[in-house]
């Protein structure tokens, strides 16, 4: 992400050193991570201390500081999937996919995230693929749904 | 765009409306919510249209994307309006049918409609619905009737007359005083009086004050926040409106997850067509009062939901929550006074208004007024938000909305509160729903998250999730919190993995009462909750994964083995074709094996033995009986018995 994009990110925001969370949510969403050349600038041109931008980049769960894969797989873990089995269903993703939460396989084809309710308890356990929500998981379906990312 | 100077126009703006409104024109609404949008709302939406387009009704045929009807269980879901037919599950293809049957031949397509399991009744009015029927729906009613999208559709039911009513008739203390003795409290968690802290911030001498929304539910298996704000954005925008004129605030905000992307979307839409209409921004409806209103997208940290956390959030820094010595209406973002109340609060503000203190105290218990609506989630038969109010037993709740357990399972618990919430055994199920009623049965209120557990729910196991939960989401700023929630998880796991030991329940106590004494935040200080509550309803379980290294619910991995009983197994294969670790010893006519070593008990070969043989079986406890030998694994056939 180069800095013309960046900083046109920050004059949306009226350069403002309040709207830094808002600045490196937008950079997520646009660029999937936080590369540290990225906060460089977020830093100079808001003027916050660099220190100050790492802290927020590694507190708040939405940013990443390496880069993810093409395909992010966010499992829910709420309470109630979890009463429907939602562990059983982590387990046999990351045995499908060889990563832990809040990893990248090195071929970057998927990112494995743990999240909290996507308000879809309904359909409990549930699986997001890139945005897309699968429902009623179970360990064995999770892997023939897998396969269609590859 | 029609700029709206005065509650005179709005009132012949809204009968405009109104009067090019049909209540006899057919009307399709479909629900968009979330949960619906996941099973296929969006394909559904596509292909009406198409097909009345296609069948010439493209101009006789209302359709309107409404936000979530609450039956999430059952979705899509559409409503034949003026009738009100009701059908659930609907399927792209089922769309043909249902405009030549129902619209054009006024005629119920049964299979659609709802079959109530415990009657085998089909029932075709969405009010005549158990699930409806035994709900008062004040605050969540209007989602099924409006797209959020349209801010003609929220004028139309009586959008904004409250704030009308109050900038034209009302002063800004009066409305503070509707407020207060409403004694409306607060949705979002301790249940705070709103008229209170409202009037706090008002007294105080500061010129410069905010109002604020908690959008962040962070509570896991709770999402009314998110239905309310993606279902009917302006009804928010509206009580947060007459609360900032109440207490003389002229900026507010929206805290809102990231991970809420349609809430975010809608509330930024309703936002944009409030201005564009005059119900935001400088001199509003012509009564002089100016009010804008700015969005925050959270960047996911649960302990950003604490009021003084998500203030600072909102200032562009780490959320940590500060003592509370002095609280933040009077010092709160950038240290003015500011008002932060939860989505659901301030959405039964402008009701309220509208129709009076005195109408919505009637509704409630004594010290609970109004309705509250909970997410009835987990081993539930009917899955979805419900409205009811405050003081309806549990058991109404649970039994006559939800429809009890499903697949025969007895209940067990239900978890309400979230992570600083408890858990409430069956013998406490005529417990009336209300802030203090629940607190003394050692759970909470909360955001109204209402978990049901059956038989295979550990107990052990939902404590050692919530501290879990708690101990990723500390701030760590504090060590009772940050490191004694971690012990707490380390001793508990053990106990799960059958490497419990006498003394770890007095343990776990001990670090309750620390955390609970001297955590900063209520985060760490109500963190001990759920285990305290399943330990004083289940003791016993605690006991027996301890002690006899079992687990009663057969739910704790490290602690169950799966085994085929060989006189049940009739060889299907079927287990051995969908063990994912070919665990399973297969061979034809022969009685199937799990091999011990190789199971990573993934339960799949239980999930899918037929339920005529049940051959699979998950024993606790107790050494896994040795393989059947090979000579007696021969099943015969029964015609050669
Ligand atoms: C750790 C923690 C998380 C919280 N999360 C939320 C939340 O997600 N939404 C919410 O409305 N209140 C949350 N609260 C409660 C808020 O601090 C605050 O009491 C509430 O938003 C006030 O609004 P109310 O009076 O309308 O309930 C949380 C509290 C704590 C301690
Ligand atoms: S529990 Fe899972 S791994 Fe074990 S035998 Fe059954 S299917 Fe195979
Ligand atoms: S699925 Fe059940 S009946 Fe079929 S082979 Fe396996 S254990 Fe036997
Ligand atoms: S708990 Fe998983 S979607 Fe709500
Ligand atoms: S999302 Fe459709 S009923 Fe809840």
């Amino acid at each position: 992400m180069n800095n013309a994009k960046i900083d046109q990110i920050i004059d949306q925001h009226d350069g403002e050193a309040s709207s830094l969370i808002q600045v490196l949510l937008q950079i997520q969403s646009e660029n999937n991570w936080l590369p540290k050349e990225a906060l460089e600038r977020v830093s100079q041109r808001l003027d916050v201390p660099l220190t100050r931008v790492q802290h927020i980049a590694t507190f708040y769960k939405a940013f990443s500081l390496v880069p993810k894969g093409r395909h992010g797989v966010h499992i829910c873990m709420g309470t109630a999937c979890h009463v429907r089995g939602a562990a059983r269903v982590l387990d046999a993703v990351q045995d499908q996919i060889g990563i832990h939460p809040g990893e990248t396989d090195l071929d970057l084809n998927f990112s494995l995230e743990t999240v909290n309710c996507l308000g879809c308890c309904a359909l409990g356990p549930v699986v997001e693929i890139d945005g897309k929500t699968h429902g009623k998981m179970t360990p064995g379906q999770s892997a023939d749904v897998l396969k269609q990312y590859e | 765009m029609p700029l709206i100077n005065s509650p005179a126009e709005l009132d012949t703006f809204r009968e405009d409306i109104l009067s090019q409104r049909d209540p006899n024109k057919p009307c399709i609404t479909l629900c968009s919510g979330s949960a619906c949008h996941a099973t296929g709302s969006h394909d559904v939406a596509a292909r009406l249209a198409e097909e009345l387009e296609k069948q010439g009704l493209a101009k006789e045929v209302d359709i309107r994307r409404t936000g979530c009807h609450g039956f999430c269980e059952r979705g899509p879901i559409i409503v034949i309006h003026p009738d009100e037919i009701c059908y659930f599950q609907i399927q792209p293809d089922d769309v043909p049918e249902i405009i030549t049957e129902t619209i054009k031949g006024k005629k119920v397509i049964e299979r659609l409609v709802y079959d109530d399991p415990a009657t085998n009744e089909k029932i075709v009015q969405e009010s005549k619905i158990p699930f409806y029927k035994h709900q008062q729906r004040l605050v969540f009613g209007s989602n099924s009737s409006v797209d959020p999208k349209s801010i003609d559709d929220y004028l139309a039911i009586g959008g904004y007359n409250a704030l009308a009513k109050a900038l034209d008739r009302m002063t800004d203390e009066e409305v503070l005083e509707e407020i207060k003795k409403s004694n409306l409290r607060g949705r979002g968690g301790g249940g705070f009086p709103a008229g209170r802290k409202w009037e706090g911030s008002r007294n105080d001498p500061e010129p410069v004050k905010y109002v604020i929304v908690n959008a962040d539910e962070g509570d896991p298996g709770a999402y009314m926040d998110r239905s309310l704000l993606e279902g009917n954005p302006h009804a928010i925008l509206e009580g947060l409106t007459l609360g900032a004129y109440a207490i003389g605030a002229h900026e507010g905000y929206i805290y809102v997850r990231q991970e809420y992307p349609l809430a975010v979307e809608n509330v930024h839409t309703a936002i944009r067509l409030a201005e564009e209409y005059g119900f935001l921004g400088k001199n509003i409806l012509g009564s002089g009062f100016d009010f804008e209103v700015k969005v925050h997208k959270g960047a996911g940290a649960f302990v950003c939901g604490e009021s003084t956390a998500l203030m600072t959030a909102l200032e562009g820094r780490v959320g940590e929550p500060r003592p509370k010595y002095i609280r933040s209406n009077i010092k709160g973002l950038w240290e003015k006074p500011s008002v932060l109340n939860n989505v659901e609060t301030w959405a039964n503000v402008p009701m309220i208004i509208n129709k009076g203190a005195d109408w919505f105290t009637e509704h409630g218990t004594e010290t609970s007024k109004g309705t509250k609506i909970f997410s009835l989630v987990g081993k539930i038969t009917n899955t979805g938000l419900v409205e009811v109010p405050m003081g309806t037993p549990l058991k109404d709740i649970i039994f006559k909305i939800g429809g009890g357990i499903p697949g025969g399972r007895k209940f067990k618990a239900v978890q309400t509160g979230g992570p600083s919430g408890g858990c409430i055994p069956e013998d406490q199920l005529d417990l009336p729903v209300g802030f203090d009623e629940l607190t003394k049965a050692g759970s909470m209120m909360g955001s109204g998250g209402m978990i049901v557990m059956d038989e295979d729910t550990c107990m052990v196991d939902v404590a050692r999730y919530f501290i879990e939960f708690l101990t990723d989401e500390s701030c760590g700023k504090c060590v009772p919190c940050r490191e004694g929630l971690r012990q707490m998880l380390k001793i508990l796991t053990n106990i799960t993995q059958g490497k419990g030991k006498e003394g770890d329940i007095e343990l776990l106590e001990a670090l309750s009462e620390t955390a609970m004494e001297a955590a900063l935040c209520a985060l760490g200080k109500s963190a001990p909750n759920p285990f305290l509550s399943t330990l004083r309803y289940f003791r016993e379980e605690y006991e027996a994964h301890i002690n006899e290294k079992r687990c009663p619910a057969l739910s704790c991995k490290e602690l169950i083995n799966y085994y085929i009983d060989p006189t049940k197994c009739k060889a299907c294969r079927m287990c051995f074709r969908k063990c994912p670790a070919n665990a399973i010893d297969s061979a034809k006519n022969k009685v199937h094996i799990i091999d011990q070593e190789k199971c990573t008990k993934c339960g799949t070969c239980f999930e899918v033995c037929p339920p005529k043989f049940g051959a699979v079986t998950k024993i606790s406890g107790q050494p896994v009986p040795p393989p059947v030998p090979e000579e007696e694994r021969t099943i015969r056939k029964s015609k050669d018995k």
